[in-house]
Parts: C-alpha cells; sequence; structure tokens
C-alpha cells in the first residue's frame, strides 16, 4: 500500500544520503585537486571570495605591529640609524667592489663564450600570515598574479634563500618554505663547490643534505648556496648551513642536517626574485633505451 | 539583569538566520587570525565548533551546503589539499545532526564529552586524508585543539543564546 507522508512533513533528503551525496563531492574534488590539478579555476573564484576575510583577519596583527612602531622611543630610533649608517657603508665600499667584480666577470664570460648570468627583477611582499596548519610551512604574502608573481618564483630574505612560491591567486599568492617537508633545492658546497640536493623535514630548524656518499667532503660550518642549476634559484644565495655530520658504516649515505640561514620562521616582508630566465630544453629521453641505471651526482 | 543561565524549560525567540550567517563568518574570520607557535597548536578550530553547534541547536537550518562551503573555503584559506575540510565538515554536520537529540538531552560535562569525540572525529579525518596525501603524522599535540573547543563549549553556548531570550516583562512583578 502506497504510503505518502502529508507535504508539511516534507524535509527533502534524510541526512543519511545528504552525507552520501556530499562526501562523494568532497572526494572528488581530492581525487581532482591532488591528481590532476583539475581545479585550478574553481580554487580561484573560491580565493578571491575568501580575499577580504584573509585582509580582515590579518589586519588586527598589522594595526598592533604599527602601534608598536610608533611608540618607539627616541633612543632606540638613534642606535638603529647609527646602526644602519655604518651597515650602509660597509654595503657601499662591498657593492662597487661587486661592481667592477661584475664587469669584470661578464667580460671573462664574454671571452669564454659562455653563457649570460641573468640579472633577476626583485619585487617585495608583506607577509600576510604564517601557515596556520600543522603539516606544512607555508607562507601567504599580499602580491599575486596582480603584481607580476608568478609559479616557481624564487623567495628569499636579507640572509638567503625562504621558499617557492607555489600558487599564485589574483592578489595573494603561496609561498611552500624551504623547510617543507617533501621541498627540495638544489645546493653546492661553498667551500669546495660540490653539488647535492637540500630537503626540507617539516620542521624550522632542520634541512637534511640527501644522498651524499659516506667519503663526501661534508664538515661542520660548511655554507650551503644555491647551484642555479634548476633554473628556478639564481645562482649563489646562500641557503643553510651544514650544522651536523654523521657518518654511519652500515649506511649508504651520510646523514647530514644542516641550519637554514634566512630567518624561515620569522618575516614581515619577503623578495620575490623573478623571472625564470629561458634555459635550453632538458634533452629528450629516448623511449625504446633499456633501463639503466642513472648516474648520481654528488 | 537577567540570569545569566538557562533553565531548561526557557522558551527561546526563534534564531535569525543572519546571527547564523554571521557567526559563522566569525569562526571563519578567527580561524584565519594568524596564529603562530604555540598558539597554532592550541587554537580550537572555531569552524568546526560553530557548524557543530548550530547543527546541534538548529539541524533545520544548517547543514551540508554551509559545511561544505565553509571547509573549501577553509582549504583555500589554508593552501591545502582542495575537499580536506568540506568533507571533513560534512561528515561533522551529519554527526551533529543525527546525534542532535542525544547530544541535547544531555547537559554539562557529558554534552561536552559528545562534543569533543565528535571534534576529534574531524580532526581525525582531516588527518588521515593529509596522511594519505604524504604528510607525516604532525604528533598528538594536533589533538589539543579540541579539547580546547570543548572546554569552550558550554560559555560557546550561553553567548550564542543571548539573541534568543526574551526581554523580562517589565509589567510583570
Amino acid at each position: 500500500m502506497e504510503h505518502q507522508p502529508p507535504p508539511f512533513f516534507k524535509t527533502g533528503l534524510t541526512p543519511h544520503v545528504r552525507l552520501l551525496i556530499f562526501s562523494a563531492l568532497s572526494l572528488a574534488f581530492l581525487v581532482a585537486d591532488a591528481r590532476f590539478n583539475y581545479l585550478a579555476t574553481l580554487r580561484q573564484v573560491a580565493s578571491v571570495i575568501v580575499y577580504p576575510f584573509q585582509r580582515i583577519a590579518a589586519a588586527p596583527a598589522a594595526i598592533a605591529t604599527r602601534m608598536g612602531e610608533f611608540f618607539v622611543t627616541h633612543s632606540s630610533l638613534r642606535a638603529d640609524k647609527a646602526r644602519l649608517m655604518e651597515e650602509n657603508f660597509n654595503n657601499a665600499a662591498a657593492l662597487s667592489l661587486m661592481n667592477g667584480l661584475k664587469a669584470e666577470n661578464a667580460h671573462l664570460r664574454e671571452l669564454l663564450g659562455a653563457r649570460q648570468r641573468f640579472a633577476f627583477p626583485v619585487t617585495t611582499a608583506e607577509v600576510l600570515y604564517a601557515a596556520r596548519d600543522p603539516f606544512s610551512r607555508k607562507l601567504i604574502v599580499d602580491k599575486g598574479s596582480q603584481g607580476d608573481v608568478r609559479d616557481g618564483q624564487a623567495v628569499v630574505d636579507d640572509r638567503g634563500v625562504v621558499g617557492q612560491v607555489t600558487r599564485v591567486y589574483p592578489w595573494l599568492s603561496e609561498i611552500t618554505l624551504i623547510t617543507d617537508k617533501g621541498h627540495l633545492i638544489p645546493v653546492q658546497n661553498l667551500r669546495n663547490g660540490l653539488r647535492a640536493v637540500l630537503a626540507g623535514t617539516g620542521t624550522d630548524t632542520e634541512l637534511d643534505l640527501r644522498f651524499i656518499p659516506l667519503n663526501a667532503d661534508f664538515q661542520n660550518g660548511d655554507p650551503l648556496v644555491t647551484s642555479g642549476i634548476d633554473g628556478v634559484y639564481p645562482h649563489g644565495l646562500p641557503v643553510a648551513e651544514v650544522a651536523r655530520v654523521e657518518r654511519n658504516a652500515t649506511q649508504l649515505f651520510a646523514r647530514i642536517t644542516c641550519t637554514p640561514s634566512a630567518g624561515v620562521a620569522n618575516h614581515t616582508h619577503v623578495l620575490i626574485v623573478g623571472g625564470r630566465p629561458d634555459l635550453p630544453l632538458p634533452p629528450t629521453e629516448e623511449p625504446k633505451t633499456p633501463k639503466t641505471r642513472k648516474s648520481r651526482k654528488g | 539583569m537577567a540570569d545569566i543561565r538557562i533553565t531548561p524549560h526557557e522558551i527561546l525567540l526563534p534564531v535569525k538566520p543572519g546571527f547564523i550567517a554571521f557567526t559563522l563568518v566569525a569562526a571563519l574570520l578567527a580561524n584565519l587570525l594568524p596564529w603562530s607557535g604555540t598558539w597554532l597548536w592550541i587554537r580550537p578550530d572555531f569552524v568546526a565548533l560553530a557548524l557543530l553547534y548550530w547543527c546541534i541547536e538548529q539541524p533545520r537550518k544548517v547543514g551540508f551546503v554551509a559545511a561544505w562551503l565553509i571547509g573549501l573555503f577553509m582549504d583555500v584559506a589554508d593552501g591545502a589539499l582542495f575537499g580536506q575540510h568540506a568533507l571533513a565538515y560534512s561528515i561533522l554536520a551529519y554527526a551533529g545532526i543525527v546525534l542532535h537529540r542525544r547530544v541535547l538531552g544531555f547537559s554539562g560535562t557529558p554534552q561536552v564529552v559528545h562534543v569533543v569525540i565528535l571534534l576529534l572525529m574531524n580532526d581525525l579525518i582531516v588527518l588521515a586524508i593529509r596522511m594519505l596525501a604524504g604528510a607525516d603524522f604532525p604528533g598528538y599535540p594536533y589533538f589539543v585543539g579540541s579539547f580546547v573547543a570543548g572546554a569552550l563549549w558550554l560559555p560557546l553556548g550561553v553567548l550564542l543564546k543571548l539573541p534568543q531570550r526574551t526581554k523580562p516583562d517589565p509589567y510583570h512583578a
């Protein structure tokens, strides 16, 4: 017997059905985003809607900082000014020396027929907030595609590399810090020129040098700079310093821990280093060659 | 000054949809505040807390659509995988709606225990998705936020019911 409830008892779908619908939709989104990157447009739209909230939420902290700046004492301003003048003086000397070296370097490269190094344009961006997510190390800054920020640009502060732009919204962009787990950066040991790959570990003060043979020449205190061979990071930016080298003969690789040079966890402003130079395309792999072990570069 | 406590038999005014929207937006803003360091660990998920509150108190007015959309916004703001908070909040809304009679049947500590368990389930769903996507286990302090949220539950209930309470009758002696 067909028994219909009266219309005023109708409440739409039951919670079970709704749960199924919305979970399926969420799961579809998760897979589409994680595997196929299909949802870039939808993300952009959502980011435009969230943008005002992000700005409003960041405002109280910004106002507090400005208030703090307003009530700064005369003596501390004078001390700051004296320090900055001295720094400026020292930097000016170094800079004039560097200009000479730059010209000389360009000339020598021309003589050798080597590729010219690129001058990278730089934009300043203000950090809106750091990651609120205990799983990843990310920053949100206030420049986006409207401010000519693009995916993959390097981000530095006054002491070294901070990270890389990984997602760009119209007015904001997301920076993945070098300490983020799974973030890799090609580096070079400044002392002896050894190349290596530096990986983030997920903690703010530690980076790991991966795949270094036990007998490789790395010592505590070695400065590591970007090698520039990836075409993402400009050559020669300080990245980290070797903090601890453990060589255990039972393992294949040495365990080398480094500390980042940049103040990765404490920023209000960062520099976005622009422009990936148009590098020659990497050689295409021939599909029919039998599997060979790739030689590892140290 | 009226008594701040709400007696079980007090008759409340119907809640305004605008007020619900306002509290959800306020919760989103609270989540977006620049928390860092230890504060980040003990920060309750305000959005989950507000959603659960309304799903339990007003299951006819707040439900899956609100939970799912606000979850998407949280994902964008966090730069996380698209859909992880949406999924967790949808399941939280389901639990809130299905269990609302049971939870409201309790008062005081037993109610808080229910809420903490539901919020922990929410955390576990996000954690499971993140670990499937390749993240490391962030450590047990990850769950502290839900207990803080549980501690906030009863004060929040009093606060959010204030606009629904009737004004004392001036002609009543």
